[in-house]
């Protein structure tokens, strides 16, 4: 397989501790070095990172493909193109689809349609009930066999607590991580935005804090009880922090991560009936957001994830309450990270280590970081690009974004997938 | 946003879909055009020629016989041609055939849509996606904004009271499911009241209530006090089942309007109700038929204040 030499980027690699002017040498899809030449390496590509950051290919938790059952909206090529585009190089699939990834079938459809679309890292993370319906329990060591990389019931409820208990302690017997988006739907009740002034003022359906925070609470519960390794997913309020911090600090195996929207966004940047601000869980208050940042600073929450979702048009065409929620996210990630060091919120390590080695941590995988013998996933990026939101730039068949017009500095410029140039364009060296 | 979508580029009155982001003036100008159009019902001749050759479409998706009535009335006595649609929401459950309802519509060069919709931002989302000359009355959306309904409760005051300035208003029962009293509050609110209360259960009231601009009483005796202006909702059975209430009648005990109870009031209170009462629920007989009562007042107000609405809506076609 092809050598490539990456030269005179900034690598910024923060599993190793790495920020310098450098370069990276990929030989065979794995990391050789980095700073330091080979003995004898030649290189059959040459890429020129002059003014570029090169850092690991970001790994999404978090992401819809809408593949199988729903290619109206998006299909795995689609959106794994979009990925590339965005230096986004692991993406795990929720097992929303339809079917429900709960037989090593359906993991094993979206695997080959992934590799169809030249994109290898599309991992499916299994059911944890079958039909995600929270009562019987799925072939988690059948499914993990064939590459699922987690179990989770994605956004549907184990109302059960016995089953959930049930589930997490099978989950832990096979070493399985359980991703859970902590939601209690009694609470939930339908709502569509966040319970505060904004539900207020125009009648909108609406989710209280405690919709979350007590399907939390009882999750750690029953972690303490099971010993079960628990992600959860797309956390939303200050509480949730407070009692994750809370958690860790009495020795749970838990982590967590953010959607980079409600990093972001909150209730007051709603514009009035705009369903592209329909997202679930409900963009929350500013001291919300602002706990979240803080979070994520002090590492109380391990990673940030796009928690994409595209849709097509009629999806989101309709009364606030009636549409569906959710953002086509994949190629905001990179540039709202940036905005996320731009305003103080975090150091531009941290926010790579959280879209790199801190989800590859999670998931046990040698990736997210620049280490020798690691797939060189690798993405090399211009901070100081200007991009516009808009259909000549987008490649997510959703174009259902909150950002759509607006104006963004931070641009892949090449995307590396286990060695291989799958974005841009880079010269050959002769 | 919102604001932009109603009025057009002059600042004229377009769509009358909330009433937040009017000004007090815009709202006093619909006041005065309805008293207007008041005298007219007793005339021989009810009809005045302003929308002649117009068509007006009222889409009820959800319904209501009253409502309906009235908006079919004013259209008709502002000789526009108009067309009532019930429309079971069976059919239009998603959002692409709402709309394939509203081109179809569109097509038959309709001027105006009058729109009731069980969900909170059906009107806003019909406003915008209909063809830039269509005018859209909302007549009620979901638990959002009844605006035709406040400014037929503002032009009951008004007739009363004349003078906003000093008047505490209260609005008592269920504050979380009315989209009349959201658009109330609003309106009350932009033309100035000294105070707007309101008064329920906690179950019946939404989080953070008093950012919409009001006090917050939970006891109907205590809330009373000082009130000129009493608005009382109607309560819903379905609330019972929720578990937001336990029963009509411990509802009635605590929140029930009886006139021993009216006297905490100020003596010369009006008693208001957007209808139709639950007689023995939230208000008993006597002070729905009472000589403080103007709930009869609001009905036919209603006429002129929704006339006056669909005239000055249409003024941007040069129908007025």
């Amino acid at each position: 397989m092809e050598r490539i030499l990456i030269e005179n980027g900034r690598i910024i690699d923060p599993a190793n501790n790495v920020e310098r002017l450098g370069s990276v040498y990929v030989a065979d899809g794995k990391i050789v070095s980095v700073i330091y030449k080979p003995i004898g390496f030649e290189a059959d590509k040459v890429i020129d990172a002059r003014n570029l950051i090169v850092c690991p290919g970001f790994i999404d938790l978090s992401a819809r493909l809408r593949e199988p059952g729903q290619t109206r909206k998006a299909t795995i090529a689609s959106e794994t193109a979009a990925a590339s585009a965005a230096g986004i190089t692991t993406l795990c699939l929720p097992p929303d689809t339809s079917p429900v990834i709960d037989t090593p079938a359906v993991a094993e459809l979206v695997k080959d349609k992934a590799r169809k679309a030249g994109f290898r890292q599309v991992l499916p993370i299994a059911a944890l009930t079958q039909k995600l319906e929270g009562a019987e329990l799925t072939a988690m060591m059948a499914l993990k066999q064939v590459g699922c990389i987690a179990v989770s019931n994605a956004n549907q409820p184990v109302k059960n607590l016995l089953v959930l208990r049930r589930a997490m302690e099978y989950a832990a017997s096979h070493d399985l991580l359980f991703m859970y988006r902590p939601n209690e739907p009694a609470l939930y009740n339908n709502g569509c935005v966040h319970e505060g002034v904004l539900s207020t003022r125009y009648g909108l359906p609406s989710i209280p804090e405690a919709a979350e925070t007590i399907a939390l609470s009882q999750c750690l519960e029953l972690v303490s009880l099971t010993g079960c390794r628990v992600h959860f997913g797309q956390i939303s309020c200050a509480r949730s922090v407070f009692m994750l911090e809370q958690a860790k600090l009495s020795g749970l195996n838990v982590s967590a991560d953010v959607a980079i929207h409600q990093l972001h966004l909150t209730e007051d940047d709603i514009i009035p009936f705009d369903s592209a601000y329909h997202v679930q869980p409900p963009l929350r208050t500013v001291a919300d957001k602002n706990a979240l940042r803080e979070g994520l600073a002090r590492g109380i929450i391990d990673s940030i994830c796009s928690d994409h979702q595209p849709h097509d048009l009629d999806a989101k065409l309709g009364a606030f309450p009636e549409t569906d929620p959710g953002v086509s996210a994949l190629e905001t990630v990179l540039p709202l990270m940036l905005k996320l060091v731009g305003d103080g919120a975090i150091t531009l390590e941290q926010g790579i280590a959280a879209l790199t080695h801190k989800p590859a941590q999670l998931l046990g995988l040698d990736r997210g970081a620049l280490t020798g013998g690691f797939a060189a996933d690798i993405c090399i990026f211009d901070p100081e690009q200007d991009w516009q939101v808009n259909a000549e730039n987008w490649r997510s068949q959703g174009v259902n974004t909150p950002f759509w017009g607006q104006v963004f500095k931070g641009k892949v410029i090449y995307t590396l997938q286990s060695g291989k140039v799958v974005y841009g364009d880079p010269v050959s060296s002769d | 946003m919102t604001k932009n979508l109603q009025l057009n580029s002059e600042g004229k009155l377009k769509h009358f879909l909330t009433i937040e982001g009017l000004d007090r003036q815009l709202l006093i100008d619909i006041l005065d055009l309805a008293e207007s159009f008041v005298g007219m019902s007793d005339q021989r001749i009810k009809k005045v020629p302003l929308l002649r050759g117009k068509s007006i479409v009222n889409l009820f998706f959800e319904n209501s016989t009253r409502t309906r009535t009235t908006f079919e009335l004013a259209a008709n006595r502002l000789s526009a041609d108009v067309l009532s649609m019930s429309i079971a929401t069976s059919s239009t459950s998603k959002g692409e055939s709402l709309l394939d309802t509203i081109r179809n519509l569109e097509a038959m060069y309709v001027d105006m849509f009058v729109v009731r919709h069980a969900i909170s931002g059906a009107a806003h989302f019909i406003a915008q996606h209909s063809a830039p000359h269509i005018s859209v009355i909302n007549a009620g959306d979901g638990q959002h904004a009844h605006p035709t309904q406040a400014m037929l409760d503002m032009f009951t005051i008004r007739q009363i009271k004349k003078d906003f300035s000093k008047l505490r208003v209260a609005i008592v029962g269920d504050i979380l499911h009315s989209r009349v009293a959201r658009s109330d509050i609003l309106a009350l609110n932009a033309l100035g009241v000294a105070e707007v209360r309101v008064i329920a259960p906690k179950t019946l009231l939404p989080t953070k209530v008093e950012t919409l601009g009001v006090n917050v009483s939970h006891n109907l005796v205590d809330g009373l006090q000082d009130i000129d202006v009493i608005i009382m909702l109607r309560l819903q059975k379905e609330r019972m089942s929720a578990a937001l209430l336990p029963s009509e009648s411990e509802y009635f005990k605590c929140f029930g309007l009886t006139e021993q109870r009216l006297k905490y009031a100020k003596p010369d209170a009006m008693v208001m109700h957007p209808g139709p009462i639950n007689r023995g629920v939230e208000i008993e007989s006597k002070v729905a038929d009472g000589s403080q009562s103007v709930i009869l007042n609001q009905v036919s107000n209603g006429i002129a204040v929704r006339m006056a609405i669909m005239a000055m809506a249409m003024q941007k076609q040069g129908g007025v």
